[in-house]
């Protein structure tokens, strides 16, 4: 990878397959599709290295209109196929997109395995609170009392929190972004490219046909100064039009306090996203719309050996006591007899 | 070595008898170490140069309560100075080390036959947990037997008094003490097991003395005691020139595998979810990582199936096992390879269904599920083997298949054939030949990633990493060449059309079905999987009794041999004995209608015997 813009080999439209893209006018999908083609152009990894692995729902037609080796898979499993692909290829690029439907509700399983796994791919969850493609189920980050097509009084379900979840299967890179934001969005892709191991990213997408405005409590213009806060590694969580806002823990509950450029920071929440322990990471994913800003940036990201790697290591170390196998050991054995 | 604390009166050499073949049940709790025993005596026969074959039937509980019949561990060997194909229907020497061993294995020894019991456990209370009334050896009940009843608990005790173990270790080497016994009755050498148990518990001198004494302890004793008035003596077999190893089911497939893999120069990824009778090919494979293989025990058997994919997606051959609960969960996935068109060879070990049914119990049930369990039209590659050896054999061709036509295929076997153990004798390495890849290159014309070769149908295998080559697949729908999303009616019957051909297809590439006896007459008996053994024994049988009926036998069950049709016509009848209720019998009258194709169906745990496929065929001609 190079930071030298003018050896760059791509642009965008290198990213582009040219496959017309058939999402809904005014999706949040394009903006992401948009964003990642950007992102890869940063890059100077060849084209031919990425490949993007999906599951089904409406972002799940996403490595369609990629202009790199895709696989659009079924329902909820693309995690298990960007393992096998991981195992048995060590240097391609491999994202998974999934949504809150394919990866929490079918794909569960899956997307808690691969995380704890610490396998070596990226996963972007696009979430949107409903079932689009299956045109407004109610979904498993529906809020409860929902109303949908198939909850008419209201979903009885309690949503889960995608975060936690990662946090829990202690994923080592965890982030969360916002369709709407383009920058941000982008730079959170970059990280998640870099980091070895397993990226999560949730992305706060808006379905303007089934569930719009899901989000515009705490993403909308006029709310998302005070109501969403910016994570960034060694700074406190600043927040608040006039930034006059921050976080400290009251044990262990995060609450606001007033703050002010150059105050002491001692009492403050600093943000550290490379705490080995899962807790504080943990306390982040907790603060949620209306009672605490909720956060966006990475959560965490931490170093630790990946699955493939390991896999690779155990390979090489039996080659290395054993020599390597061939054909005449393997069939015939140690204990053979010879009938004349 | 401390010597052996018997009362030894002087030795009397007792006559040595010969005979041709005789067959062998161990059972006990199945903490008794009956497996292990009766591989040691399987292991002992090969070295002796017998033919044989194995049964292992153990409970699917890992420790059922002591002396209860759901916990008996059973394990049944056939050995013979001729050639043979099945374990042997009623054995004629039963192992039983309780009542409740004894209790469940009556059924299956020869009137005449003889029983060892473990004197020590026959009291009351163990009586009682096996469900019998009253004490089997002092009423009527083994009148039919030679019943010869050896203390072996304490004996096992008096043999090991010195040595320093546990009474918990003392009690555990008394499978040996019955090893011992069955290893003088039958004039076999101690050598191959000594070798073991110093090999095994090296770590453990105790355990090594303690065990090697009980075996020697039991073969003396079976040399001194009245109850065995002869020894007898089983010649080698008369086996075909070559050199042999032991071999069960699964090692031959874990093998033949990794075989296929390095004779396409691929990566064998084994992607596999624990499941009875399928977790020994896991255990198996991952022993060999010095083989370049990777094995990767996933969260799910969907997992298991979608990580297989994925390697074969990346250009390596992804592999993944199950049994019949599994293979229903993985059938979504399958469609996706076959939708794909990727190579990809799924092993089925079938077991006892429908639902959890009888894990560790065989079956052939899931025939119809292999051919036909997905939705759509969604044809698969079937293949079989038929017995341990075989294993090996169709796990290269199933590798084989999958990699020149770009399909999934379904390794169908079945608990008997892959826990089962015969002599195997070893192929010629030069004659194991290369399985031939050919991953694209860009060129100069656009890449059409559902173009197909003319001849095999199959699509190119281009991997990602390749330049130029950048292509997305799925599971929608494709159109052909570009293999863009289409929802095109007619496109969708023209692909729908090319991988039922590609499949149909291979029947040209596969060898045509050889007839066992006469090519034509009046019954032919044709077999799949494990049916195999009893059939051809049952065919060998008959011949000696100058009755002349032929067998089929079918390695391939989609596509059928392209000559199948033309060998069953010339038959008036054809018997096919399935271990299920008629599956292979629907194909066969629903393919050849004018075939009379009669079945004869057993869904009772365990392989046909000889018998019953004998008499089945008297009642017809």
């Amino acid at each position: 990878m190079t930071t030298d813009a003018t050896k760059l080999p791509y642009t965008r439209e290198s990213f582009v397959s040219g496959q017309e893209v058939r999402w809904c006018p005014g999706c949040g999908d394009y903006s992401i599709l948009a964003t990642m083609q950007r992102t890869l152009a940063k890059f100077d990894l060849p084209k031919e290295k990425y490949v993007f692995i999906s599951g089904i729902g409406c972002s799940s037609r996403f490595p369609y209109y990629m202009n790199t080796y895709g696989f659009h898979s079924i329902h909820g499993r693309a995690p298990t196929i960007a393992s096998g692909l991981r195992c048995v290829n060590p240097e391609l690029s491999i994202w998974v997109i999934t949504g809150d439907g394919d990866g929490l509700s079918i794909g569960g399983n899956h997307l808690m395995h691969s995380m704890r796994r610490n396998i070596n791919f990226n996963i972007l969850l696009v979430n949107n609170r409903i079932y689009g493609l299956t045109k407004g189920q109610y979904s498993p980050t529906s809020p409860i009392g929902k109303v949908t097509k198939s909850t008419p009084d209201g979903s009885i379900d309690y949503p889960i929190n995608a975060l936690c979840l990662a946090i829990a299967s202690e994923a080592t890179f965890i982030a969360r972004t916002l369709d709407s934001i383009p920058v941000h969005m982008g730079s959170v892709f970059e990280r998640a490219m870099k980091h070895k191991g397993i990226s999560f990213v949730e992305i706060y997408q808006n379905c303007n046909i089934f569930n719009d405005k899901a989000f515009e409590p705490v993403t909308g213009r006029d709310n998302r100064d005070d109501r969403m806060v910016i994570l960034e590694h060694g700074k406190p969580l600043v927040f608040g039009k006039e930034r006059t806002k921050a976080i400290r823990l009251n044990g262990l509950q995060p609450e606001i306090v007033d703050y002010k450029e150059g105050m002491d920071t001692k009492d403050l929440l600093i943000h550290n996203e490379h705490d080995p322990e899962p807790n504080y990471a943990y306390i982040l994913t907790q603060m949620e719309y209306p009672n605490m800003p909720v956060p966006f940036g990475v959560f965490r990201n931490i170093v630790k050996p990946t699955y493939d790697e390991m896999l690779n290591a155990q390979v090489d170390q039996a080659v290395k006591t054993k020599g390597k196998g061939n054909l005449k050991d393997l069939i015939y054995g140690t204990d053979t007899w010879t009938v004349k | 070595m401390v010597d052996i604390h018997i009362d030894l009166k002087p030795m009397t050499k007792k006559p040595v008898l010969q005979a041709n073949s005789i067959t062998i049940r161990f059972a006990g709790d199945s903490g008794d170490g009956m497996q292990l025993t009766g591989d040691q005596f399987t292991d002992t026969a090969a070295v002796m140069g017998n033919d044989f074959a194995t049964l292992p039937d153990f409970p699917a509980e890992i420790r059922a309560p002591a002396g209860t019949l759901p916990g008996v561990s059973s394990f049944q060997l056939q050995f013979s100075k001729e050639i043979i194909f099945t374990p042997g229907d009623l054995c004629d020497v039963l192992i039983a080390m309780n009542p409740a061993a004894l209790k469940v294995n009556i059924p299956n020894v020869k009137r005449g036959g003889l029983i060892f019991v473990n004197e020590n456990v026959f009291d009351e209370a163990h009586i009682k947990k096996a469900g019998w009334k009253a004490d089997p050896l002092t009423d009527n009940t083994l009148k039919d037997f030679q019943v010869i009843k050896v203390p072996l608990s304490s004996l096992t005790a008096n043999a090991l008094k010195d040595l320093p173990l546990k009474l918990s270790e003392v009690e555990r080497c008394k499978n040996f003490f019955a090893l011992g016994m069955i290893f003088w009755l039958y004039d076999r050498t101690m050598d191959h097991t000594i070798h073991w148990i110093e090999k095994k518990f090296a770590k453990r001198p105790e355990i090594v003395q303690g065990n090697i004494t009980a075996l020697k302890a039991g073969h003396n004793y079976a040399d001194i005691t009245e109850a065995l008035p002869a020894q007898y003596h089983i010649e080698a077999a008369d086996l075909e020139p070559g050199t042999y190893r032991k071999i069960t089911g699964y090692e031959a497939a874990a093998i033949g595998f990794i075989t296929g893999a390095q004779l396409a120069n691929k990566t064998l990824f084994y992607g596999s979810y624990p499941i009875t009778p399928a977790s020994n090919l896991l255990h198996e494979l991952a022993r060999y990582k010095n083989f370049g293989v990777k094995t990767f025990q996933a969260e799910d058997e969907i997992a298991a199936v979608g990580a297989a994919i994925g390697a074969s997606f990346g250009g390596q051959i992804g592999l993944t096992g199950t049994s019949g609960p599994g293979l229903c969960l993985k059938s979504e996935a399958i469609n996706l390879a076959i939708m794909t068109e990727l190579p990809l060879v799924i092993m089925d070990a079938q077991r006892g269904g429908p639902s959890t049914g009888m894990p560790t119990k065989t079956e052939q049930t899931d025939l119809l599920q292999a051919l036909f369990g997905r939705n759509g039209e969604s044809p698969i590659v079937v293949l079989s083997p038929k017995t341990a050896s075989d294993c090996f054999e169709m796990a290269v061709e199933a590798i084989r298949i999958a990699i020149k036509y770009m399909t999934p295929v379904i390794y169908l076997t079945e608990s008997d054939v892959i826990n089962s153990a015969e002599p195997w004798k070893l192929p010629e390495l030069d004659k194991l030949k290369k399985i031939e890849v050919v991953h694209p290159k860009s060129g100069n014309e656009p890449f059409l990633p559902y173009s197909r070769n003319p001849e095999t149908l199959a699509r190119p295998w281009a991997i990602p990493g390749t330049p130029g080559l950048e292509h997305r697949i799925g599971g929608l729908s494709k159109a052909d060449l570009t293999g863009n999303v289409s929802y095109d009616g007619p496109n969708n019957q023209k692909m729908v059309d090319y991988r039922a051909n590609k499949i149909k297809g291979i029947a040209n590439d596969i060898p045509e079905m050889q007839v066992h006896g006469p090519s034509s007459g009046k019954l032919l008996v044709l077999s799949w999987g494990g049916t195999y053994g009893p059939i051809y024994q049952a065919v060998v049988d008959l011949k000696a009794q100058g009755i002349e009926v032929s067998q089929a036998h079918l390695n391939y069950l989609n596509p059928f041999p392209r000559n199948l049709g033309k060998v069953l016509s010339q038959f008036r009848h054809i018997l096919i004995p399935e271990l299920n209720s008629g599956q292979l019998l629907m194909l066969i009258r629903s393919m050849f209608p004018g075939v009379n194709a009669i079945g004869l169906n057993k869904i009772q745990c365990q392989p046909f015997k000889v018998e019953e496929i004998l008499n089945k065929i008297k009642e017809i001609s």
